[in-house]
């Protein structure tokens, strides 16, 4: 270790601004300097510093060592880093877009997500896969999905996905220290600004958002702790990534008196806080960019159904995208936007 | 197989290029044939290795205990006492030479047919049998389909099942060793079959471009389960030749040659320590029995194909071989064989007394939801206790 810095509180530490992709920046830069093990490899994310700018002057401060460009070949990115990790590094790989995961897929859920069961704890995968998912860029059907119900499936695998700047320092930060595999999902849309899925208003820079003032120095915000972003009473939203962000501003839009809650991690769920919240309310909302069929408002909807039964007083609402690939031109139709959660509200509170 | 055109050059007949060669210099060795024993058990040429009696009596010890240790096991799987085995009878050479001529520090990711390599670092018999067996004693907590072993005492890395994703993890290994300055190198084996798998040529293609250190096995024994090495492309090139394509150093060795297997392992072992790359090694061998325990070769392929098969047996060989130079007698290979099968036995026997696969004697229950994370999350804790109240409806008399 060649720099030691003592962990701080967020409420003491010194915030500076910052957005998504300077606070993802950040956390990369202190845990290279903080942990000799932990190694950056993927494409484009070394000289060049990343087609999204994340690991921008990463190998220029840290070495080439450290952090490195490879072949367009997400299966060997992931393989690779399957035995970096296995040699006892903590190898943090870049998959370009979520939508480029699947070649890296078996090296994902047979390997790095069964070395620590099938060995019987000889050989873990201590790796993070970082990559931008979801839509709302005009990325078309091959930059814009949001995969992350194939991994929330799979035993052994965390997935974590951040919506403001400071969590996304504070969660990469966990998941680089997390000994075992986690897929950290960047919402790319919010990347350089929050977003409330109007699309023809002008986008708002993260300076003028709360949760964009990011602590210097090291700090971990822990996996499986979801955050209340707004108390309320009238209904329970559910929702992650740039979601929160855009049900967050039809709830205020439209008055409702609504508990958002931001899950940060899939697996493993914070259960504990959206129970809490759907007894005190009695509804729920669930809102996601992903496809509706077998996505993670699916499982969402069951365990919400199967601990707060008794305590709801209407049925659950699913909010996501259609179950097409995701468009090109008509990427504003496919999006789960105002008009979609506007709706799904006023049913909910119709009841 | 039509084995009548497989072309055999002599033994010793073949160059051997410096380690330090550039990996052109292998090229013509990707399309002949590394040998090093004739026909009259003489070891000859370059590629010789020079070995001492004892170490070559080691090597047919190894060998010879890896095909006693397939016997039993397989004849123990047709008993009842487990699921499934897979023998590697006829290719012992492959991983029990290739082993001894590694470090024993050196990190190797094997498929699943290299039980010499084990065999060879001494790693405990029984332990072997405890996880081929899954009983309570299974280092693996009988969670992985019996030979699929892991062994990070001896440098084994944990078998996937699933075919070739050791490749590249063994590249990912081998650059971080590199990284740090490590004199460690890594192996890894495969067979002909799954070289048609991505992860094959993601793997070369990172080996190539980081200049790891790293062994590349293509044990190539003819066949895959049913479909012979044409359906991975054998008819068009030999699997040594895709060192060529990547611009790696390529060998082409007589799998069923105890001593050229160890030459060319050694070579590729040296080079890649010394900072020269990676070595791209196809084993020409023959699989001599089926594929596993569940498996009928009689449906596929003729009687006599075994009979036919033109580069004998490594056991055999490298027995003649010490006959010849004096130092070993058809006397001592009978009571070697003897010896060996009492050794198997002994460790069966104490083995069985931690239990066979599906007779009660395995890891605790709740065992079976550990390590799939480091910590236990709630949903895991709450399914744990589910399976808890299942095993007592169903054995109201049952204690964890």
């Amino acid at each position: 270790m060649t720099v030691e810095e003592a962990p701080v509180s967020l409420q003491d530490a010194p915030g500076r601004r910052l957005t998504m992709i300077e606070a993802i920046n950040e956390a990369l830069d202190i845990m290279l300097t903080r942990d000799p093990d932990v190694v950056i490899l993927g494409e484009d994310v070394g000289y060049f510093g990343g087609v999204f700018r994340a690991t921008a002057g990463l190998q220029k401060k840290h070495g080439k060592n450290r952090v490195f460009d490879t072949p367009i070949s997400e299966g060997g990115i992931i393989g690779v880093a399957v035995g970096m990790g296995a040699y006892g590094l903590r190898p943090v790989p870049e998959i370009q877009f979520a939508d480029y995961i699947y070649p890296g897929l078996d090296q994902l859920v047979s390997e790095a997500a069964r070395l620590r069961y099938r060995s019987a704890g000889e050989f873990i995968a201590p790796m993070t896969v970082r990559s931008p998912f979801g839509g709302g860029i005009f990325g078309g059907q091959t930059h814009s999905q949001s995969p992350e119900a194939l991994f929330t499936h799979v035993a052994g695998l965390k997935t974590v996905v951040p919506s403001t700047p400071n969590d996304a320092k504070g969660l990469l930060i966990a998941a680089i220290e997390d000994n075992d595999p986690v897929i950290f999902f960047e919402p790319k849309r919010i990347y350089n600004g929050p977003f409330e899925g109007y699309y023809d208003r002008p986008v708002t820079p993260w300076a003028e958002h709360p949760d964009s003032l990011v602590p210097a120095g090291y700090y971990a915000t822990p996996l499986g702790k979801a955050r209340v972003v707004r108390e309320g009473e009238a209904v329970t939203v559910l929702a992650y990534g740039t979601m929160v962000h855009v049900a967050g501003a039809v709830c205020r839009e439209k008055g409702v008196d609504a508990e958002l809650i931001d899950l940060r991690t899939l697996v493993p769920l914070d259960l504990e806080t959206v129970q809490k919240s759907v007894e005190k309310t009695g509804k729920c909302l669930i809102v996601h960019e992903a496809t509706r069929t077998s996505g993670f408002g699916a499982e969402l909807s069951a365990l919400v159904q199967e601990r707060c039964f008794w305590h709801l007083e209407a049925p659950i609402e699913r909010v996501t995208g259609f179950d097409t690939p995701y468009p090109h031109s008509l990427e504003w139709a496919y999006f789960p936007g105002p008009v979609r959660i506007g709706e799904a509200l006023d049913r909910l509170l119709g009841h | 197989m039509d084995f009548r055109h497989v072309h055999l050059p002599a033994a010793g007949s073949q160059p051997r290029p410096d380690e330090t060669c550039p990996p052109g210099e292998t090229h013509p060795l990707c399309n002949s044939l590394v040998r090093v024993l004739d026909d009259a058990g003489r070891a000859v040429g370059p590629w010789n290795p020079q070995l001492d009696p004892a170490s070559l009596r080691r090597m047919l010890r190894n060998m010879a205990l890896t095909r006693a240790f397939d016997e039993r096991m397989y004849r123990g799987q047709r008993q009842g006492k487990t699921s499934f085995y897979m023998k590697s009878t006829g290719e012992e050479a492959t991983a029990v030479a290739a082993a001894m001529a590694l470090d024993f520090e050196d990190m190797v990711f094997p498929s699943y047919r290299q039980q010499g390599i084990l065999i060879s670092r001494g790693y405990p018999l029984i332990d072997m049998i405890n996880q081929i067996y899954s009983n309570r004693a299974d280092r693996l907590k009988g969670r992985q389909l019996p030979i699929m072993y892991s062994a990070r005492s001896h440098n084994f890395f944990t078998i996937s099942g699933n075919l070739a994703t050791q490749l590249p993890q063994a590249v990912g290994w081998a650059m971080a060793s590199a990284s740090r300055g490590d004199t460690r190198i890594a192996a890894t084996w495969v067979g002909e079959g799954s070289t048609a798998e991505g992860d094959f040529h993601s793997a070369m293609t990172f080996a190539a471009v980081y200049n790891v250190p790293v062994v590349f096995n293509v044990v190539n024994n003819q066949w895959a389960i049913s479909s012979f090495s044409g359906f991975a492309g054998a008819e068009r090139a030999t699997f040594a030749a895709r060192a060529i394509g990547y611009g790696i150093a390529g060998l082409r060795v007589d799998g069923n040659d105890p001593l050229a297997v160890y030459a060319a392992e050694r070579w590729a072992a040296d080079r890649a320590r010394a900072n020269l790359g990676p070595t791209l090694i196809e084993h020409f061998t023959y699989r001599a029995e089926g594929h596993s325990t569940s498996d009928d070769p009689g449906a596929y392929r003729s009687a006599q194909e075994r009979a036919e098969w033109p580069l004998g047996d490594p056991i055999a060989r490298l027995r003649d071989h010490l006959v010849a130079l004096g130092e070993w007698s058809e006397a001592q290979q009978a009571a070697m064989d003897l010896e060996l099968a009492e050794e198997v036995r002994a460790a069966t026997k104490e083995a069985e007394k931690n239990g066979i696969l599906g007779h009660g004697l395995h890891h605790p229950f709740k065992t079976m939801f550990e390590d799939v994370f480091e910590d236990l999350p709630w949903h895991l804790q709450e399914q744990a206790e589910q399976a808890i109240r299942e095993r007592r409806i169903k054995w109201p008399e049952w204690k964890e």
